[in-house]
């Protein structure tokens, strides 16, 4: 149809059902959303008076070291949490219906517990006089140093995060036709052939939702860096935190906080572009 | 058939959750040869299939192929390839991928790989198609992709489960001509099942009827069709008047109230039997010249023959005929000697009667619910 005439006109009805199921979630939406995303692209290009500047955006020239470390701790533990939760995910698949069940429970059992309080009691048992160092000692072994290095974050955060690996391959694995999986078999597939030439392509879709569902938190987390890092590391997470306890120094918090928001934004975009061409076009 | 045989399967059982799927199965298959496993849904043709295939593992009996024992060799490593219900084509992978799937998992040069793939899409009329995404492709085209990527690997034997059931009745018809063409031309033993007794008449060299986990009978397309062993064979292949009767002698049969003539003899006197009479065999004639004679309670016009219901004595008789009959009217019916097939009873007897409930539309509900995967 080509028809170009106008429109009738629009004439005054009662909202439609569909408008007011969503009404509560779009006023939502306007003030905790969309409202906060414009007060911190404002604060972001003004200074403490309210001028507009570039300033705060050209400062963030003093943060490219402490960017590189986050994203390559956020990497890190992504990569970790893929190599440990894939093959994790695989199995729990391949478990019958009750135990799959009871083996996701114990997977999301830690997220029902606070990542501040999670993370606190990781450095109780990994502190040099906590749980752990006094179980060695008794055992006759000399202390391990871990809070307050770069390994010890990175746990961190694959000890959080990880169920956010595992869930999404999980539920992309376990609703996978078995045809196709019977069908490399009658192709001449071992079970590691299968696993990489149809299995694994085919939970692309899942593997990348778990990509960005850990990478993005890892890249911004700051509690984390701060109680398993002993104070010792300072990522991206924390400097925008310490920008926001100083009223002097919200604009520059704002400015790194929407640059963040934009790099994550653009890696997202590039990864369910991925995806859409990928993974999702199981049958 | 001649040829030498190439599986066999010896006292196969085998049961899901305490619920016997396969009971005692034995069957030869020979080399070269185009067999059917036909049956009603659940039957345990596909079960059947599977244990040749390597995705089931019997819980009693053997297979045998080519003279070894096969139990225990999983899929990857048998010389069979299968045509999945629903293709199972791998999404991640274009049209050439998919076909050249087992090629690449034996290191075929990458020169070999093209130049077959090449021959596999000629063979199933799919020139040109290389890089299409499965996605995009229709369920005929995707149904010859499947044969291809299984044909490739020059099997010795290709399964077939229930290839044509997503496909529409005209594509249908030409895929069983196609398929049995490809059957010729390769060489391959093709083992097929479905639930479709037309398709299993026209394709096969061999049919096995299967009914609740045993084989019912095995024979010719022709055999299976004039020689039913049982009720439920001649039930289910093709339409079929079956009455109760007795043999009082050799030659003759005794069934609605009349002596007939028959060519049937080596029961004991006086033996409980089946009878069974096909619709196209009974011929209709004046009322006083019939053997039998019955009253017409409905006609339906099905193109080159009208398809008629007569009652005689309440029993309702389908019978096919090209002559217009009136409904209600009163007319007589005469059969031939070898027109009348006697089958000893069996469990099946008495679970097939008239055609007094018949309806199409019944028939059809049927079909789709033996559409449904068996697992």
């Amino acid at each position: 149809m080509t028809r170009t005439s106008s429109k009738p006109p629009a004439r005054k009805r009662a909202p439609s059902f569909a408008t007011l199921a969503v009404a509560p979630h779009t006023v939502w939406m306007v003030l905790f959303i969309i409202a906060p995303l414009l007060f911190v692209a404002y604060y972001a290009f003004t200074d403490a008076n309210g001028t507009p500047t570039l300033s705060n955006i050209l400062a963030l020239g003093d943060h490219t070291e402490t960017f590189f470390l986050s994203v390559s701790m956020a990497v890190i533990a992504t990569f970790l949490c893929l190599v440990i939760g894939y093959p994790l995910a695989y199995f729990i698949a391949k478990l019958s219906p009750r135990a799959q069940k009871i083996v996701i429970l114990l997977v999301m059992l830690p997220m029902w517990m606070n990542l501040l309080i999670r993370t606190y009691s990781m450095m109780a048992i990994l502190d040099d006089g906590g749980f752990l160092n006094n179980f060695l000692m008794r055992l006759g072994f000399d202390p391990v140093h871990i809070v307050g290095t770069a390994p010890a974050v990175v746990f961190g955060m694959v000890y959080n995060f990880l169920p956010y690996m595992v869930l999404p391959i999980h539920s992309v694995i376990s609703k996978m036709d078995n045809r196709y999986i019977e069908a490399a078999g009658d192709l001449g597939c071992n079970g590691w052939q299968t696993l990489f030439r149809v299995v694994l392509p085919l939970s692309t879709s899942g593997i990348i939702s778990g990509i960005t569902m850990v990478f993005v938190p890892s890249i911004s987390t700051f509690y984390i860096s701060q109680k398993l890092g002993g104070g010792t590391f300072d990522l991206i997470g924390d400097t925008i935190e310490r920008q926001f306890q100083n009223p002097a120094t919200y604009n520059v918090g704002a400015a790194i906080s929407l640059v963040m928001m934009i790099l994550i934004l653009i890696s997202m975009a590039i990864m369910n572009r991925f995806s859409d061409d990928e993974g999702t076009v199981i049958v | 058939m001649n040829q030498e045989i190439l599986i066999q399967l010896k006292h196969i059982s085998k049961s899901f959750d305490g619920e016997t799927i396969l009971n005692g199965i034995d069957l030869d298959i020979h080399d070269k040869e185009f067999i059917t496993f036909l049956g009603p849904s659940g039957c345990g043709k596909t079960t059947t299939l599977r244990i040749i295939g390597g995705f089931e593992t019997p819980d009693e009996g053997d297979v045998i192929f080519d003279g070894k024992r096969i139990n225990d060799i999983p899929a990857y490593q048998r010389h069979i390839n299968t045509v999945f219900q629903k293709y199972a084509l791998f999404p991640h992978l274009n049209v050439f991928e998919n076909i050249a799937f087992g090629l690449r998992l034996k290191h075929t040069p990458e020169q070999e790989i093209v130049r077959q793939v090449k021959d596999m899409l000629a063979l199933v009329n799919l020139k040109g198609f290389e890089r299409r995404k499965i996605a995009t492709l229709s369920g005929g085209q995707q149904q010859r992709v499947a044969i291809a990527r299984a044909l490739i690997n020059r099997p010795k034997v290709l399964l077939l489960d229930e290839p044509l059931g997503a496909l529409d009745l005209k594509l249908r018809k030409d895929m069983q001509v196609e398929l049995k063409n490809m059957q010729k031309q390769t060489g391959i033993t093709f083992i097929y099942v479905t639930h479709d007794q037309e398709e299993a008449l026209s394709m096969s060299d061999t049919v096995v009827v299967m009914a609740d986990g045993c084989i019912q009978q095995i024979g010719t397309p022709t055999d299976i069709y004039n020689e039913p062993i049982n009720a439920f064979v001649a039930d289910f292949i093709g339409e079929s008047n079956i009455l109760d009767g007795t043999m009082p002698e050799d030659f003759r049969a005794s069934f609605a109230g009349h002596v007939f003539e028959c060519l049937d003899s080596g029961f004991a006197k006086g033996d409980a039997v089946d009878i069974v009479i096909r619709p196209e065999d009974v011929d209709v004639v004046a009322p006083e010249v019939g053997m039998l004679r019955g009253q017409v309670s409905g006609v339906t016009f099905k193109g080159d023959y009208y398809e008629i219901i007569v009652d005689v004595c309440g029993f309702k008789w389908m019978i096919e005929t090209s002559d217009y009959v009136a409904p209600d009217a009163t007319i007589g019916l005469h059969i031939e000697p070898d027109a009348i097939h006697v089958m000893k009873k069996s469990k099946y007897s008495n679970m097939f009667g008239d055609y007094s409930s018949f309806s199409e539309e019944f028939d059809e509900l049927s079909d789709a619910e033996a559409e449904e995967v068996e697992e």
